[in-house]
């Protein structure tokens, strides 16, 4: 069978030849016309859409947008709010900024029918600090829209009103968690808030309903109002419709990002048919499917069990369904849609190393175990790859991570948990290997020098 | 501390955005951080007076986030991306070349001040990796002699005219002055 083709639908024009990210150019592409329709709607029909369309959020978590608008606490009588999370800092993704750069606008429409929807009275984007240039691009293509009634004061004559105002963050991931992110929109540290009851919908940005989305889930609103909801839900598979932006990165002769119908291709033909395949003479070791967050894969395991259909699967690697569910099925997660191929040549525990200073650095610090746990969990892969580490220290590993997941404000805990537990289960041999190895002499410049990879 | 009136009137701009004042801390920082390097005590009192906070709200949020400063970087700010997508195609060589190159090692300014260098957790571009952000642009795929030259270039402050290495930003499609269509390199590959 013929590999799918690519189904641009968001990113239809962002590398399109001629196309740049200011509005005449969006205009002549049809732009905004989506949203002329939505402010003749009525708000809740364009829920109503959004629901029936079945999108789920791209941001990682998956979850329905539909259903997480109609969470919305609309009986307080407090003003509503529409954050639009572009703080795209998942380790693997890079799809958010192909939208921010090239075609801005498509994501001003999209929030703006969006905010129109759900009636909110401001809207924010919360931009990554380190997107300098997507800043000022999101800032003009605000001003742009404003200038001709798209966004702002009275939008098009239909009596409604709201401002986009972009926020810029300061380089922490955490600040992509939406609670960690509706404090730091607060001016305060971002420290994520427990749920409950701080459910954005209920209590969000300033104590208001708040509405946060990711940047590629916005966008897609603008398109279930062109398509009209079933032509959107035929898209894609069931539970699992409209288009996936893939981004694949790591060992593999083509990475790059790549839009597709949910569940369209299997991880391995986006890997050899797309991707080009691996690098020459490599043979693939292992792939984590969506962001650093997401259990690892590996290369010869097989996956089997029961849809919840009630039929069977049994599949390899290359087997998987590249959608919400089929990496999920698998035993990881399909999560921000970040893929990162990992060929023979890696040495796994300096994988692991490589993502465990992540998680270190980026812990919030507000939860005991996730606090104490991301700092034992890169010292102890640290030692395993500068020597003098432990047999059964792979098994302490397990055991940090065990403590962590589960027990922390925030999904912080478990992203850093899992790519540990998944690491030593799937690769145990060549943790003890590694762990065996002899110190070497002291090395006049110190563990600072190691090279995790 | 003294402000130049373009700053100040920025300011005046950003905090009018938001409903509650405190909101504007994050953007009134990166202003204040754009003209002068860094976030001093000093600029600390003068925020908190601005937003009508205490100090302490401001020293918590500039204690907490990465790219917020208590000194100034070097003359030329070299960021580069350590995280796994990166680190698989190189990024801890690249880094070291360029250390070695600019005779200044990661988080540190050199002597001269002309530059500094920080290893940075991933930066959002892990297809073109290793990606190196210079000031305030993007470069992919800096790796092997590619990454010596672009040191090279970098040292001798000619890696704008460089036609070897455009920068995400520059790669960009220029935005019409309203009718005259423009061209656009690259389809997302290079
Ligand atoms: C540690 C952590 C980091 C996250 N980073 C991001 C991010 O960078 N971008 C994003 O859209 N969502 C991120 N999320 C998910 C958000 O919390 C939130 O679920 C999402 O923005 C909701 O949008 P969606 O429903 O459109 O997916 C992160 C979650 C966690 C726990
Ligand atoms: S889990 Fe980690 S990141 Fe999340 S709130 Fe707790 S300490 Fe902070
Ligand atoms: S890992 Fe370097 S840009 Fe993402």
């Amino acid at each position: 069978m013929a590999v799918a083709k690519e189904k641009r639908i968001i990113l239809k024009y962002a590398d399109a030849r001629g196309y740049s990210n200011d509005l005449p150019c969006y205009l002549e592409h049809g732009g905004y016309d989506m949203l002329k329709k939505a402010v003749k709607s009525k708000p809740e029909d364009i829920c109503e859409e959004v629901l029936k369309s079945g999108v789920r959020g791209r941001g990682g978590a998956g979850f329905p947008t539909g259903m997480k608008w109609k969470f919305l606490d609309r009986k307080s009588g407090k003003p509503i709010y529409l954050i639009c999370n572009a703080d795209e800092s998942e380790p693997g993704t890079f799809k958010d900024r192909q939208i921010i750069y090239k075609d801005p606008h498509q994501l001003i429409e999209g929030m703006m029918i969006s905010a129109y929807a759900i009636q909110a009275k401001q809207a924010f984007i919360y931009i990554r600090a380190e997107f300098f240039e997507g800043a000022r691009i999101l800032d003009r293509a605000i001003a742009e829209a404003k200038a001709k009634n798209l966004c702002g004061d009275n939008i098009l004559g239909s009596g409604y009103s709201c401002e986009i105002v972009v926020h810029r963050g300061a380089g922490a991931y955490i600040c992509g968690e939406e609670t960690g992110l509706i404090e730091s929109l607060e001016g305060k540290r971002p420290n994520p808030r427990i749920k409950p009851p701080y459910f954005p919908a209920v209590l969000g940005v300033y104590q208001c309903p708040t509405i946060v989305n990711n940047v590629e889930t916005l966008c897609n609103v603008k398109h279930i109002l062109e398509m009209g909801s079933d032509a959107f839900g035929q898209l894609g598979i069931p539970n699992n419709t409209g288009t996936r932006i893939w981004c694949v990165s790591g060992q593999v002769q083509k990475p790059g990002y790549f839009e597709f119908e949910c569940g369209a291709l299997t991880l391995g033909e986006m890997i050899y048919d797309v991707c080009g395949g691996l690098n020459p003479g490599r043979s693939l070791k292992a792939v984590i499917p969506g962001g650093s967050s997401a259990k690892v894969l590996r290369a010869d395991e097989r996956f089997t069990g029961t849809h919840k259909d009630g039929t069977d699967f049994d599949w390899g690697i290359t087997d998987i369904p590249l959608d919400f569910d089929g990496p999920i099925a698998a035993g990881s997660m399909s999560g921000s849609g970040g893929i990162i191929v990992m060929d023979d040549s890696v040495d796994i525990v300096e994988a692991l190393a490589n993502i465990n200073a992540f998680y270190a650095h980026e812990s919030c610090g507000q939860c005991t175990p996730c606090r104490e746990g991301s700092l034992w969990m890169r010292k102890i892969t640290t030692r395993m790859c500068s020597g003098g580490a432990r047999e059964e220290d792979s098994d302490l590993l397990v055991s940090v991570a065990d403590q962590i997941e589960g027990r922390t404000i925030c999904a912080f805990g478990e992203a850093a948990a899992w790519p540990t537990q998944s690491f030593v289960a799937k690769f145990k041999d060549e943790f003890i290997a590694k762990a065996n190895q002899p110190a070497p002499d002291d090395d006049a410049e110190g563990p600072a020098r190691l090279q995790l990879i | 501390m003294e402000l130049s009136t373009d700053t100040l009137t920025k300011i005046d701009e950003v905090v009018a955005r938001y409903p509650e004042k405190q909101s504007a801390t994050l953007m009134v920082i990166h202003l204040i951080q754009d003209e002068k390097g860094c976030i001093s005590d000093g600029a600390v009192e003068w925020i908190a007076e601005r937003l009508e906070v205490e100090p302490v709200n401001i020293y918590e949020v500039v204690t907490f986030y990465p790219m917020i400063r208590r000194e100034p970087w070097g003359k030329t700010h070299v960021r580069v991306c350590r995280t796994l997508p990166c680190a698989l195609r190189g990024s801890y060589k690249t880094c070291r070349t360029l250390e070695e190159k600019l005779g200044v090692k990661e988080g540190h300014v050199s002597e001269d001040g002309d530059f500094s260098i920080e290893f940075m957790e991933c930066l959002a571009d892990c297809g073109k990796g290793p990606v190196v952000i210079v000031d305030e642009k993007t470069y992919e795929d800096v790796q092997g002699e590619a990454a010596e030259k672009f040191a090279e270039l970098l040292k001798n402050h000619t890696l704008d005219k460089d036609r070897n290495f455009t920068s995400y930003e520059d790669g960009l499609a220029k935005p019409r002055k309203k009718t005259v269509a423009s061209s656009k390199k690259g389809t997302g590959k290079k």
